[in-house]
């Protein structure tokens, strides 16, 4: 039936197809279809023919992919002024987060630890040197410079080594910290990144009192775990799981995350380390690659991999979890989460990692043993190998106005922006991606890299193809990412 | 329950006044109030001193100037209502009733939209003198009043008197809360969006109707060409000023296809909205005259409306459904229902007699009595406490 005869038809209210395009990038999906994403990580995926008809003016009004270009703001009417408003608008809401500046905060406790794990980026000591403890000196300044963050979630994050070998630091920092929130009334956070092997009782009451988690590693079943985990006298794997038991019944089910970490050993047995993480009670994985830094890149027991062989464990791992899921149990897998995120969430993520401009000192810090400050984790781990790029400075003779403003991590922040580098700038992943300076200076000897020759790129493209071709062909499978964010 | 608003019917008893007149209505014969009508149910003596009597019985002794005898529809009338009573066409028209939650003040029929859906069409010509007595209505309205509605046609067309209806309500009533419909447009003017946020009213929200994500389907289910665009502009005005801002979604035929894109549209791009609220039609103005092409059955949208509450809820949208019984939604959208209907013109079936959840449900409009949906069921005490919602 139609309207009443005094209502004009919708033929009437048609758009004109004189249309103006609003700034995007483009390129490959597959072999048939291309993606167009916008600034703010809006896409559309598109035919040849439509992208052709689309970048020509051509495209005509009512088709499925006009309106899907029209109403993500890849093209406007003319005239049409508040597409431009809500893409500003957007776009600030993106960005936003920059200016609450440094969120998380690392603290190297120690460099001790009781286990010797292969791809260990940490140059771990023995347990009986005693001078690679941060002392309470040390602690306190990092602290006066965690509360200079303007950020209003603030989260603490304990390292090592084996961060429990020095509770008493542990102790103080969180005492500490929450004496100076009294006044600062933040949001504040404590994780502790653990073995587990040696958590007492007494830690977990401490735990408890002052809502600390815990965040631990689990390779997977227990002889793969082991093999690469090695600690003096015992099962790493036996001593983790029981770990996590303990932590749970004093803490509560999602008081303590497990991650893992993939080496070529992990490569083909991706599944088994799902299933490990079920038979556990995880509701979380992160499927994590490894990073050439530190004990993986000296030693001769671990062989790089590359990113083609890392990619088919993450798409095995990926199908695996999805069907666990479809079956009824919830499993998120994280790093797929963080990039499901920036496509779909008004303000993106604060992951660390994929931030442009890049996320050394504006998302975290990290406050060293010794008292050295560095602008990440990974810069830390390559001032370890002789190469000090990424140093900010030291608590005791540098202020945190000096660290902060360094040219050093200015210009870098600045020269490494994906917007403003080449084949970055143009690639419609950008939205989904981040600029990773410390990587590309350890395996290219330049921080901006030639991503031609980037295993970080090649991996990431291929990662965000894999995951929008899902979105689009798989119902199932979107209806079940759709709900990890 | 349904009340009737107005009617014809008032029997005088004796002399009357010649011009209509509004006033607020006391059941107390002491003190003597000038400018109250006072309500007498029994066959107490008028006292003499107020401005009219409505009365329930005739009685011996009265020779009370304006005493009307009240049909019975329109016996509710009691403490505190206010009423224009025009005493040559004998007619009553209720304009506040103080016990009633759903409130609102008619400020102007003319309308710069064409809605195809419209329950108030629009009429042309000045209608100013609903201004004024909108302002009559809020000094004599209650102070407990929890929410007054504004609306039309189009409220914002009165540009400076809307805003002295907004400062006279923020003065008299401070504790009341307003909510404003309009179409948003004339917001587009920033100095109208400025002058309201400038009434600084601390309780006011303005709820805005947005049809689609694509501006020409919104422009058509308006029949207005660059009304998308205006509406948009105008929800950006106002809420850079701070202005509490509701978007409305009506549910119909012509909508119903676009609703989880419309859902996705403002994940993305409003999610500074206050409010989202998903309607469904009422089939009454042009909504009865075009019921034939929109007229769509809550069940035929389920999936639709699922997909738009689930995009909404993730994004952290503060959300209601409205005017939708709640055996008629999907599970998964029945914890946004809410209880809408203005009490005037709510409806039940006999279904619903039986039903466990009727005190919660919104029940149907009047207005769609005739149209018996599909898929109407009670709910069972054992099926209300199994599913184990309860609000």
């Amino acid at each position: 039936m139609t309207l009443s005869a005094h209502f004009r038809p919708r033929s009437e209210f048609a758009a004109s197809g004189q249309y103006r395009l609003l700034p995007f990038r483009f390129g490959r999906l597959d072999d048939k279809r291309y993606v167009a994403t916008n600034d703010v990580g809006e896409y559309v995926v598109l035919s040849e023919g439509d992208l052709h008809a689309f970048i020509e003016r051509r495209l005509a009004p009512g088709s499925a992919t006009y309106n899907a270009l029209k109403v993500k703001h890849f093209l406007m009417d003319e005239g049409a002024r508040s597409a431009v408003d809500l893409l500003a608008l957007k776009y600030r809401t993106r960005l936003e987060p920059l200016s609450e500046f440094t969120g998380l905060h690392i603290f190297v406790v120690t460099l001790r630890c009781d286990h010797s794990c292969h791809y260990c980026q940490v140059s771990r000591q023995t347990e009986d040197r005693q001078h690679y403890d941060m002392s309470a000196e040390h602690a306190e300044k990092a602290l006066a410079m965690v509360f200079r963050s303007p950020a209003r979630d603030l989260k603490i994050e304990f390292q090592g080594g084996e961060p429990l070998l020095n509770f008493e630091c542990i102790r103080y920092i969180v005492v500490r910290a929450e004496a100076m929130n009294a006044v600062a009334g933040k949001n504040l956070q404590f994780v502790i990144a653990t073995n587990l092997s040696r958590l007492t009782d007494d830690m977990l009451d401490f735990c408890k009192a002052h809502r600390v988690v815990l965040s631990t590693s689990l390779d997977g079943p227990a002889e793969l775990h082991d093999a690469q985990r090695p600690v003096r006298g015992g099962s790493s794997h036996a001593l983790t799981l029981d770990g996590i038991q303990r932590v749970r019944r004093a803490l509560g089910h999602d008081a303590v995350a497990a991650l893992m970490t993939t080496t070529p050993r992990s490569l083909s047995r991706v599944v088994e380390i799902i299933d490990e993480y079920v038979r556990n009670g995880f509701h979380s994985i992160f499927l994590r690659p490894v990073s050439p830094y530190g004990f993986a890149v000296r030693s001769s027991l671990m062989r790089k991999y590359s990113a083609d062989d890392w990619l088919r464990f993450y798409k095995a791992g990926l199908a695996r979890i999805l069907e666990i899921n479809q079956a009824g149990f919830r499993l998120r897998e994280e790093f797929t989460t963080i990039l499901l995120q920036k496509i779909f969430s008004p303000a993106g993520t604060l992951y660390v990692d994929l931030q442009s401009p890049a996320g050394i000192g504006v998302a975290a810090l990290v406050y060293n043993y010794d008292g050295a400050v560095y602008a990440s984790d990974e810069g830390r781990m390559l001032a370890e190998m002789g190469d000090q790029s990424f140093r900010l400075g030291h608590v005791d003779c540098d202020t945190y106005d000096d660290m902060m403003t360094a040219d050093a991590l200015v210009s870098t922040l600045d020269s490494t922006m994906l917007e403003g580098v080449p084949m970055c700038s143009e690639c419609p992943f950008l939205p989904y991606c981040g600029s990773d300076p410390v990587y590309h200076r350890v395996t290219q000897g330049d921080m901006i890299g030639h991503k031609a020759l980037s295993e970080h790129c090649r991996r990431q493209m291929a990662v965000l193809r894999h995951l929008l071709s899902l979105l689009e062909d798989d119902a199932a499978a979107r209806e079940t990412l759709m709900g990890w964010m | 329950m349904l009340v009737q608003l107005s009617g014809r019917g008032l029997r005088p008893v004796g002399r009357t006044s010649a011009s209509p007149f509004i006033a607020r209505i006391t059941e107390q014969p002491n003190p003597v109030m000038r400018e109250h009508i006072l309500r007498v149910r029994g066959e107490d003596e008028l006292p003499e001193g107020f401005r009219a009597y409505l009365i329930d019985e005739a009685s011996v002794a009265l020779c009370r100037c304006d005493t009307y005898i009240l049909p019975p529809a329109l016996r509710y009338l009691g403490e505190g209502d206010v009423v224009r009573i025009e005493p040559l066409r004998r007619a009553l028209h209720t304009l506040y009733r103080r016990r009633s939650r759903h409130n609102t003040l008619l400020v102007t029929e003319r309308c710069d939209n064409y809605c195809t859906m419209c329950s108030q069409p629009p009429k042309e010509g000045d209608d100013s003198w609903l201004i004024d007595e909108a302002l009559q209505v809020i000094d004599l309205i209650s102070p407990e009043t929890a929410e007054v509605g504004i609306t039309g046609g189009e409220p914002a067309l009165l540009g400076e008197r809307l805003v002295e209806i907004l400062i006279r309500l923020r003065e008299r009533l401070p504790s009341t809360d307003v909510h404003v419909l309009s179409n948003g447009r004339r917001f587009s003017d920033e100095r109208l969006a400025a002058l309201v946020a400038g009434v600084e009213h601390a309780r006011l929200m303005i709820g805005i109707p947005l049809y689609s994500d694509l501006p020409e389907h919104h422009d058509f289910v308006v029949q207005a060409k660059g009304a998308f665009e205006e509406t948009v502009r105008g929800i950006l005005n106002l809420k850079r000023r701070g202005v509490r801002v509701e978007l409305r979604f009506v549910i119909h035929r012509d909508t119903a296809e676009r609703l989880p894109a419309f859902a996705e549209f403002v994940a993305r791009n409003l999610l500074f909205v206050d409010h989202v609220a998903l309607m469904g039609l009422e089939p009454t103005g042009f909504a009865k005259t075009n019921l034939g092409a929109l007229w769509m059955e809550p069940s035929e949208y389920g999936a639709e409306l699922s997909r738009a509450v689930r995009t909404l809820v993730r994004a952290g949208a503060p959300l209601s459904v409205y005017n939708h019984a709640l055996c008629l939604l999907p599970e998964e959208v029945r914890p946004f229902a809410r209880q809408s209907i203005s009490d005037w013109k709510n409806a039940y079936f006999e279904e619903c007699d039986s039903c466990a959840r009727r005190a919660e449900c919104s029940g149907f409009f009047a207005s769609a009595a005739t149209k018996r949906p599909k898929g109407m069921t009670a709910f069972a005490c054992a099926q209300a406490a199994l599913t184990g919602e309860s609000r």
